[in-house]
């Protein structure tokens, strides 16, 4: 009995301490005791493939063909009633007449929804650089970041498609967010600076009487 | 008549009892302690190719995760950014730095960066980011504080007793959609918070599958 109960206690130390206890951290990928069909050959998003010689299994646009939709619509591209009247707009997609000249306004409607989904998109992908209020003072401007301001007067007098391109396409130093923002969000982004920008060089003179005797002017 | 069996013989059956019972024990609390994704998965932390820290870049700077993560809200797969999105920052921001060799030559040669992936459902499993984001779920139930981790580690097991634990339970872990992306909110111990929370799970018509046929579809 003593053996038996030796061996066992060695047996019980032994095992937690090669295991370890729950939680710890750990470099090697996690054991699957029963694998089952946990890991089947299926395309996957981001995955690994072996079958291209580039081993990715997102694979890139062929050269010269036309996208019929991309991920910023994909639960309308699949719809029955799908028309891709977005297609071929410039003015929508790349803030550009046909003949290049950069829109002055907006191609959409403003509306409250649309100025908020502009503050929203602004407030992830601009104030890291921009700052909350347009101005340049990012969290990265002490790390190098030199993000311009929006308050000066080549900005405020700048086309509606020509923000929208910087926004697309980036400039100077600034890389562009297409391939993150859908042309909507973008638009909407515009409105916003928009109204950053008036935020910062509102005149008394803009507001009605009432609206001015409520601030005390 | 001699005595067949000696002595020691008497006690010989209350010890192999004793011997079974300790064995089986052990050896069930051993499997329930470590035959579980409690175990296994729970602090799986790889090396990365890139040192990339969330603590530094969603915890100090601040950075939403959509930044990077983008399509998060939008899809069922949350992307893991590409090095475009670090070149943005990291063109300017410590440009020659060797730890960043790597975003570099995958920016100019367009390979896609090595990261080591960390959650991986099995693949008989149906799981769907934007529908949890949307709807008041946060990261950080899954996912716990990535931003205060180093190194990202598995914080949850993500095994089918944990989903289908808040899928009973979803007013315990609603909470308001802008704080989805702020995983320091803490929900308040309030009896009007839980009411708040019941309220949004009827408002939002909430009603997470517990059927097999939801998530293995
Ligand atoms: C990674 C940091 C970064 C992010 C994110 C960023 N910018 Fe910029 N932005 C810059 C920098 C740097 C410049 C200055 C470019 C230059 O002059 O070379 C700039 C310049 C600009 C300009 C001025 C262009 C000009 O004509 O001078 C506009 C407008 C602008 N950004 C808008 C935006 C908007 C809108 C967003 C969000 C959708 C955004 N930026 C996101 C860094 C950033
Ligand atoms: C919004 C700007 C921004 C983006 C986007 C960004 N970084 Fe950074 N990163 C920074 C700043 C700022 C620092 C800190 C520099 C310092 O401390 O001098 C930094 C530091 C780092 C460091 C060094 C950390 C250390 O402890 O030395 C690494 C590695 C790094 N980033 C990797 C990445 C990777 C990989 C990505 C893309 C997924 C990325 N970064 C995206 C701004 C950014
Ligand atoms: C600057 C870009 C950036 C930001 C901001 C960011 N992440 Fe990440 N995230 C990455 C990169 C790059 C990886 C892959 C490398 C790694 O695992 O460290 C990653 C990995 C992850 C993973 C693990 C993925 C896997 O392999 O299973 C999770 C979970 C995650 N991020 C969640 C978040 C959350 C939550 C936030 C917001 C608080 C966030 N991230 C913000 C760039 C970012
Ligand atoms: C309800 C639980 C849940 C929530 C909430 C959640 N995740 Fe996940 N996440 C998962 C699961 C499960 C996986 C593994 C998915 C798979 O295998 O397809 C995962 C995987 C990931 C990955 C890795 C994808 C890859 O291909 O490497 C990233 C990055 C990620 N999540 C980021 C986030 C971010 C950012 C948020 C918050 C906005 C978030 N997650 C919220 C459960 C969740
Ligand atoms: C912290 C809470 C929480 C956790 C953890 C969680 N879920 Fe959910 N899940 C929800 C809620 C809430 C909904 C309902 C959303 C709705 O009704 O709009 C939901 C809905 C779903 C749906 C239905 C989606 C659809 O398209 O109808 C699936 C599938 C799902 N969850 C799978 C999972 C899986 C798999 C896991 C584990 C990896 C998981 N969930 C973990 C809260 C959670
Ligand atoms: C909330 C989503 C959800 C629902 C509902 C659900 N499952 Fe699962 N199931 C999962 C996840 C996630 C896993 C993977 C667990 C893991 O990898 O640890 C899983 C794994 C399994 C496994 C494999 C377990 C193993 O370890 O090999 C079986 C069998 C299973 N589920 C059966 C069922 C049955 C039967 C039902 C209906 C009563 C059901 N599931 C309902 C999410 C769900």
């Amino acid at each position: 009995m003593r053996t038996f109960l030796i061996i066992y206690v060695f047996i019980v130390v032994a095992t937690v301490s090669i295991l370890g206890f729950r939680g710890s951290t750990s470099k090697k990928p996690p054991l699957e005791i029963f694998p089952d069909m946990d890991r089947q050959a299926r395309y996957k998003p981001q995955a690994e493939n072996q079958f291209f010689a580039d081993g990715r299994n997102d694979r890139p646009i062929p050269i010269n063909s036309v996208a019929r939709g991309n991920y910023h619509n994909q639960i309308e591209v699949f719809a029955e009633d799908f028309s891709d009247s977005y297609l071929g707009d410039t003015t929508y997609n790349i803030g550009k007449s046909s003949d290049g000249e950069f829109v002055q306004k907006i191609p959409i409607k403003a509306s409250n929804e649309l100025m908020q989904l502009g503050h929203l998109k602004y407030d992830i992908f601009c104030t890291t650089c921009h700052g909350a209020a347009g101005d340049g003072n990012g969290v990265v401007k002490q790390y190098g970041v030199l993000a311009a301001t929006y308050h000066d007067d080549r900005l405020r007098d700048a086309e509606d498609g020509y923000l929208y391109d910087v926004i697309s396409n980036g400039k100077g130093l600034m890389y562009g967010l297409k391939d993150r923002m859908s042309p909507k969000e973008r638009w909407a982004v515009v409105l916003y600076m928009r109204a950053l920008q008036t935020s910062q060089n509102a005149q008394a003179s803009d507001l009605s009487a009432a609206q001015r005797l409520d601030l005390g002017f | 008549m001699a005595n067949i069996f000696p002595r020691w013989v008497n006690t010989l059956p209350i010890k192999i009892i004793i011997g079974i019972i300790l064995v089986k024990t052990a050896i069930v609390l051993g499997v329930t302690y470590y035959f579980t994704p409690k175990f296994t998965r729970v602090g799986y932390a790889p090396t990365q190719p890139v040192a990339f820290s969330h603590a530094l870049h969603s915890g100090q700077l601040e950075i939403d995760c959509r930044y990077c993560h983008t399509f998060v809200d939008r899809s069922e797969h949350s992307n893991v950014p590409g090095s475009n999105v670090c070149m943005s920052c990291h063109s300017m921001v410590r440009k020659d730095d060797p730890q960043l060799a790597l975003i570099r030559d995958s920016y100019e040669s367009g390979d896609p960066v090595p990261w080591v992936r960390i959650h991986k459902t099995p693949d008989y499993v149906y799981f769907n980011h934007s529908v949890h984001v949307n709807r008041g779920i946060s990261c950080v139930e899954c996912h716990g504080r990535i931003d205060q981790m180093e190194v990202v580690e598995h914080a949850m097991p993500l095994s089918m007793g944990f989903c289908l634990e808040c899928h009973r339970n979803p007013e315990e872990y609603i909470r308001p959609v802008e704080e989805v992306y702020n995983l320091d909110w803490e929900r308040p111990e309030t009896e009007e918070y839980k009411e708040v929370a019941t309220g949004f799970v009827h408002d939002w018509k909430i009603n997470p599958p517990q059927s097999c046929s939801g998530c293995h579809r």
